[in-house]
């Protein structure tokens, strides 16, 4: 198991914003992406989950293996704690969802309708459902944003769990999760000629 | 030397400049001599007395709004398959020329239609089918309009105008199955037998002539504004970033 | 696949879900018809079958924007396609869970609602027929305009736009067999046709929907 980019270049709107990424990631460990606002980080884990085509490059991964995790949760107000997370167990095909609920404190919430959590419950049912998809890559983006102190522990203890276990992680945040990782600051790798690669090629330019 | 090499845009700006003049003479001359002719030097019809020159700028138009229909499906296509920006941008500038042509035929039946059937509008097959072909335009246009990343737009009015062509298709047989109309069979057809006196034809040949290269002329003319357009926006683009 | 489909039938049932406001709307428009064309009960008989199915494309088109913005909003478009399940298997549900929340109901009302116009008592079962094959073809046409627009921003009102001329061969063919079912005229022909739309683009239009899904997630 492992995720390995090679050369990877990467546009937003149309426009290149990372260019020459090459990292590898080997099952068992994790790397933390660094870098400004604005310069690529999200778009660069969506290229690698497969949610939008790259410049050029390669992502080496084997296929469906990685669960993502950003911004947005995915998370039904409607149905319960429970519910929500039932239902990307059967997407994925896994069945147990306890583990998932005891690893981040949700189980004397499991009944409670979504809607009804708080901004930090919510992130943690959130990560709760990477445990649920039982997929060997997490690529997450900004995970702790709104978690407390502790909500950071509980999720730093599964990153460790889920490393221990064999999996791997790509992970963009700004604090210090107190991960034994490496750290890979993508500021270098700017596009130096910031226009768009099509425009370029067809000649708009 | 390949025919996509035109698909790039300094290509395509020097060749359509070189086509555009003569493009545009020509298809002055031919609308004047097939108008005139057609307006001024062709009898009444027997039956439908002068109303018939109507003709000259109806089934032009007709023809006109299906073509660039069909136009816009090639260069959907094309861009589907190779994706070449100039193709996206080409169906971005036919489609209003598509709906004014449409427009045009609509308007002119419904006059030529009021002396000869009595009434401006009928929910005739064939009438029906381009009111239908006139909101499919529409929809095409508005979705362009709505969607502010390029490529993303070029992707969904392609796969749009796909998925109109086939149901525009359906809405055909489904209008002739629902009424039987009172329009008259083709005026032009390749397999038939000409619908149309001789001396109405020749000037109508000149007219259609006309109005295709018409339609190149504008379609050129478009394309060049849209290439322009997006050329513009690049150059800001690199600005702001760099 | 059957978790989305409980998941989404769950969602439509539950509080803010809209199961119903179609429904309602169906009735409401059906009540609206003799206030607008004049109480005469033959002319009703006549024009029902027409307006019942204009009512039923309606209020359909109405909770057509429910299909895909909510999980668009909140991120589960996203999450689903990295999921192990193919974008077109998840547009076909979507679609089949729309068809039984909006879709279905609207085909078990129609008759009642039939009665309200005085519907000729030759026209009810071809008009539950033609409802019954037509509603499927209105939800798969409805998910990929749905689908088509979910980027847009008050996307509403180009949706109705792009899928109205999209509906018109289903429409020609269920009102046509539902109008001559009144009158006691052969509507094989029609339900034929209507069927083989709706199998048509039952088969066909989830891989253009799921397309345009995956332009607009990228």
């Amino acid at each position: 198991m492992h995720l390995a980019v090679q050369d990877l270049g990467v546009a937003r709107g149309g426009i290149a914003v990372l260019e020459g990424l090459t990292f590898r990631v080997e099952a068992g460990t994790a790397l933390i992406l660094r870098g400004p606002n604005g310069i690529g980080k999200t778009t660069l884990l969506r290229a690698i989950a497969g949610l939008q085509p790259s410049l050029n490059g390669s992502i080496d991964t084997p296929e469906d293996s990685i669960a993502y995790a950003a911004h947005s949760d995915g998370i039904k107000q409607a149905l319960t704690v429970r519910e929500n997370l039932e239902f990307w167990a059967a997407v994925f095909g896994t069945g147990d969802i306890n583990g998932a609920l005891d690893a981040f404190a949700l189980q004397p919430l499991a009944l409670r309708p979504a809607g009804a959590l708080s901004a930090g419950q919510k992130r943690r049912l959130g990560l709760a459902r990477l445990l649920v998809s039982a997929r060997p890559i997490w690529v997450l983006d900004e995970p702790t944003v709104s978690l407390d102190v502790d909500a950071v522990a509980m999720f730093a203890a599964a990153i460790c769990a889920h490393l221990e276990a064999g999996g791997l992680a790509l992970i963009a945040t700004h604090i210090d999760l107190g991960l034994d990782a490496d750290i890979l600051d993508v500021a270098p790798f700017k596009a130096r000629v910031p226009i768009s690669v099509d425009d370029a090629m067809e000649g708009f330019l | 030397m390949s025919l996509w090499e035109y698909a790039n845009p300094v290509k395509f700006m020097a060749l359509s400049g070189r086509i555009l003049p003569w493009a545009a003479w020509l298809s002055g001359i031919c609308l004047v001599i097939g108008l005139v002719w057609g307006f001024f030097y062709t009898p009444d019809d027997f039956r439908q007395g002068s109303t018939v020159k109507i003709i000259y700028l109806h089934v032009p138009s007709a023809l006109m709004a299906i073509n660039v229909w069909m136009m816009m499906l090639v260069t959907s296509l094309v861009w589907i398959i190779r994706r070449h920006h100039v193709s996206a941008l080409a169906a971005k500038a036919a489609a209003p020329i598509g709906v004014v042509m449409t427009l045009i035929a609509l308007v002119t039946g419904a006059i030529w239609g009021q002396p000869m059937w009595g009434t401006w509008w009928a929910w005739d097959p064939r009438l029906t089918s381009f009111l239908i072909l006139f909101l499919f335009y529409l929809g095409y246009i508005a979705l362009w309009a709505a969607i502010e990343d390029n490529d993303t737009a070029a992707d969904l009015t392609s796969i749009l105008c796909l998925v109109g062509s086939v149901f525009a298709i359906l809405s055909r047989y489904a209008v002739n199955f629902w009424n039987q109309g009172l329009h008259q069979g083709a005026s032009l057809s390749l397999d038939k037998e000409k619908n149309v006196a001789d001396v109405f034809y020749q000037p109508l040949l000149f007219c259609i002539a006309g109005f295709v290269l018409l339609f190149v002329v504008l379609v050129l003319l478009r394309t060049r504004t849209e290439i322009r357009a997006r050329r513009t926006s690049a150059l800001l683009a690199r600005e702001r970033m760099g | 696949m059957k978790a989305l489909l409980i998941r989404d039938l769950r969602l439509a049932i539950r509080a803010g879900g809209g199961f119903g406001l179609g429904l309602a709307f169906f009735l409401i428009v059906t009540v609206l018809v003799p206030f607008g064309v004049g109480p005469q009960s033959e002319l009703l008989s006549e024009i029902a079958p027409g307006i019942l199915w204009l009512g039923a494309l309606l209020a359909c088109l109405l909770s057509l924007d429910r299909i895909l913005a909510l999980d668009w909003e909140d991120g589960t478009l996203d999450l689903l396609a990295c999921a192990p399940l193919p974008m077109e298997a998840a547009v076909s549900i979507k679609a089949l869970a729309h068809w039984l929340t909006t879709g279905l109901p609207l085909v078990i009302a129609a008759p009642f609602f039939a009665l309200l116009l005085n519907l000729p008592s030759a026209g009810y079962v071809p008009l539950v027929l033609s409802l019954l094959l037509g509603t499927p073809a209105l939800s798969v046409i409805g998910t990929f305009g749905a689908a088509i627009t979910v980027g847009i921003k008050r996307g509403g009102l180009l949706l109705s736009l792009l899928v109205l001329p999209l509906y018109v061969p289903t429409l020609i063919y269920g009102a046509e067999a539902a109008r001559r079912g009144a009158q006691g005229l052969e509507t094989s022909t029609p339900l034929f046709m209507l069927a083989g739309i709706t199998s048509g683009v039952i088969a066909l239009l989830p891989f253009a929907s799921a397309a345009v899904l995956r332009v607009n997630i990228r």
